[in-house]
């Protein structure tokens, strides 16, 4: 089915305006705009080129290499894959339950994953526009702009995005290509100096997230008819839930609420997901569209990510993050929960969690303990389901008798985001671009939306010079107009 | 001083910045008169790396790329503010003007050596014409260690 402003009912006699690549998230995305002689808005598609190659990459490699492999996809989240292939690694070679040593070394990598990634998205790509508005001076928007103005934000941003990766390292094994996660467990554990180290800062580290939800939440409270109205709509949530109710990233069952908070599934058993979530294929769209499958195509989309884990979630499960999320869900009568920007708070308050479990984490011994690897009965199916910095990551393998991989499916946030992003686009289209001279500034409220989400087009691929933003204006008979361009230095 | 190559070892050309990186790990304990040499790698330039750029006397970059000249691109680079900013990765660049607004001070000297590249693809291999500006950048590399460093000015 198609929904409003998705597809223009005469094409030919609009114009076409494509923003491409959109700027601050990785990969390829590009927006392409239809509008009439009066700039009246009629189409507005957000288009992601996935790279689908990567299923067939691993195929009739041994499973063990697989999480190692995987982190291959990503230059952003590399450990989520790590994690997620482990997970589902770990039903393969019959480790239901991991020793206790072997799940909170990977909750605590997760967590300095969780950690990094948030401030980087917050700190080095929205903070710009957060900071100066979303037409602000294009010079000034970004994050060197940040730095000449608030050079503390700044430091701070790359200090705990620094000590995040320094979890990642110490748990991981390596600054890159970590192998600390193995099928049926971890390959090492943590020595009581390396928690003393991590420890050493941690209680700054705590702060700094503290203040960083201050200042979204600040933003909030200060400019509150912008950012609980800009790009709104409601959609339904889905991430996972501890057994009770908790938010918990690392484990859990698939909960699914619609935008009222009403249950749609709880506590499902994600090895049996595809019963609950299918993929819709658009004709226009390379990504596919994944749904609910009890509501159906066009009412069954969601959002995943930091705003659906923490509005369904009934509490976090560490002090200060869950009074953060009280004053969150209670901030205009719950307006922050369907607005696009209300990512960014959520994802401030899932920072501090992570930096407050980092905490707990450290100084529990089962981290120095010695039983790493647990074996059971072997399977040749097997799912693992991790809450990534970007939301639900879904790993499915089929391996042989022979050890190697026969099949694997991958479902990615961002696919799970897609029909909410194209949401997010539409509607700040119609809000903004409708009936207006297009500028910079304007196609740039477009990108603010996009960039809410934190897409991630698993592309670590980057090409010095090769990408260029450009927002063309092309007539019917396809001649160009107009052209904006922001080229990069 | 720091030798830092960034790419992604499963995607082509993209590997040549972190092949280059082995290279010199390789070669590295035939040469003691290279001196004090950090090499690291990385798939992406990040803000944190301004970090790593800290107490260095100078900073070698290396990455692929689709648009220099073949077989490689070598010259000096400044901080600059990164306008384009399009992706989850920096330039050296503005890597370099990060470094200056969280310390305060100026960053090392630095230079930029960017391999030619002409394949990306998922899990292929470096290809064959990647290999030969691999060689021929490389060879560069080991010249500046052995003391044919330019001029910071």
């Amino acid at each position: 089915m198609a929904f409003p402003l998705e597809t223009a009912a005469h094409a030919a006699n609009l114009r076409r305006v494509v923003i491409e690549p959109v700027s601050r998230v990785e990969g390829h995305g590009k927006v392409t705009i239809l509008l009439d002689a009066h700039n009246k808005v009629h189409q507005v598609r957000l288009h992601i080129v996935e790279f689908r190659g990567f299923e067939k990459f691993i195929q009739g490699r041994p499973y063990w290499e697989v999480p190692v492999m995987v982190q291959r996809l990503c230059g952003i989240c590399p450990v989520s894959h790590h994690l997620a292939a482990s997970k589902a690694l770990d039903i393969i070679v019959g480790a239901r339950q991991l020793t206790p040593t072997a799940e909170k070394l990977r909750r605590l990598m997760h967590m300095g994953q969780i950690l990094q990634s948030h401030a980087l998205h917050f700190f080095h790509l929205a903070s710009p526009d957060l900071l100066f508005g979303f037409d602000a001076d294009v010079a000034k928007r970004n994050i060197v702009g940040v730095a000449a103005v608030e050079p503390e934000v700044a430091r701070k941003g790359v200090l705990l995005r620094k000590y995040g990766q320094e979890v990642i390292r110490y748990t991981a094994g390596k600054r890159v290509h970590g192998t600390g996660s193995v099928p049926g467990g971890v390959n090492k554990n943590l020595s009581r100096a390396e928690r003393v180290e991590l420890l050493g800062q941690i209680d700054t580290i705590i702060g700094w997230s503290v203040e960083a939800v201050g200042i979204i939440k600040n933003l909030f409270i200060d400019h509150a008819a912008l950012y609980k109205s800009f790009g709104r709509f409601d959609s339904n949530f889905l991430g996972l839930v501890r057994a009770d109710g908790a938010l918990d990233l690392y484990h859990g069952g698939l909960r699914a609420t619609d935008a009222g908070g009403g249950t749609i599934f709880d506590h499902a058993d994600y090895q049996n997901y595809y019963e609950y979530i299918h993929e819709e294929v658009k004709p226009w769209s390379y990504m596919k569209f994944p749904f609910i499958v009890e509501k159906g195509t066009e009412a069954g989309w969601y959002r995943v990510g930091p705003l659906a884990r923490v509005a369904q979630c009934d509490f976090i499960p560490t002090e200060r993050a869950d009074a953060e999320r009280i004053a969150f869900k209670a901030f205009d009568g719950g307006a922050a929960l369907s607005a696009p920007l209300g990512y960014h708070w959520a994802r401030m308050i899932e920072m501090l969690h992570a930096a407050e479990g980092i905490k707990e984490l450290l100084l529990d011994n089962d981290l120095s303990g010695g039983d790493l690897i647990v074996r059971g009965e072997r399977h040749l199916r097997g799912v693992g389901v991790i809450e990534a910095p970007r939301g639900t990551l879904i790993h499915h393998y089929r391996v042989n008798e022979d050890d190697q991989i026969v099949s694997a499916n991958l479902i990615v946030s961002t696919t799970s985001n897609n029909q909410a992003m194209n949401e997010a686009v539409r509607q700040v289209a119609m809000q903004y671009l409708d009936g207006r001279q297009l500028t910079e500034g304007l196609l740039n409220h477009i990108e603010v939306a996009i960039r809410a989400f934190d897409p991630c087009l698993s592309c670590a691929t980057h090409a010095l010079g090769k990408m260029p933003l450009e927002a063309e204006l092309v007539d019917a008979d396809g001649s160009v107009i107009d052209r904006l361009s922001r080229d990069t230095v | 001083m720091l030798i830092f190559g960034w790419g992604n070892p499963s995607r082509g050309d993209d590997a040549l910045g972190p092949a280059l990186i082995e290279r010199l790990e390789a070669a590295l304990p035939r040469h003691p008169e290279w001196g004090d040499v950090t090499l690291l790698t990385d798939f992406q330039l990040q803000p944190e790396h301004a970090l790593d750029l800290e107490g260095r006397s100078r900073v070698l970059f290396v990455d692929a790329s689709v648009s220099c000249a073949a077989p490689f691109a070598f010259g000096r680079i400044q901080p600059v503010r990164d306008f384009g900013y399009t992706t989850h990765a920096m330039k050296p660049e503005a890597l370099l003007a990060v470094f200056r607004q969280i310390t305060g001070g100026d960053p090392p000297p630095a230079w930029l050596l960017t391999v030619r590249g002409e394949s990306f693809e998922l899990g292929e291999p470096l290809s064959h014409i990647a290999r030969g500006n691999l060689d021929a950048a490389a060879g560069h590399a080991e010249s500046l260690l052995s003391g044919a460093w330019p001029h910071p000015d």
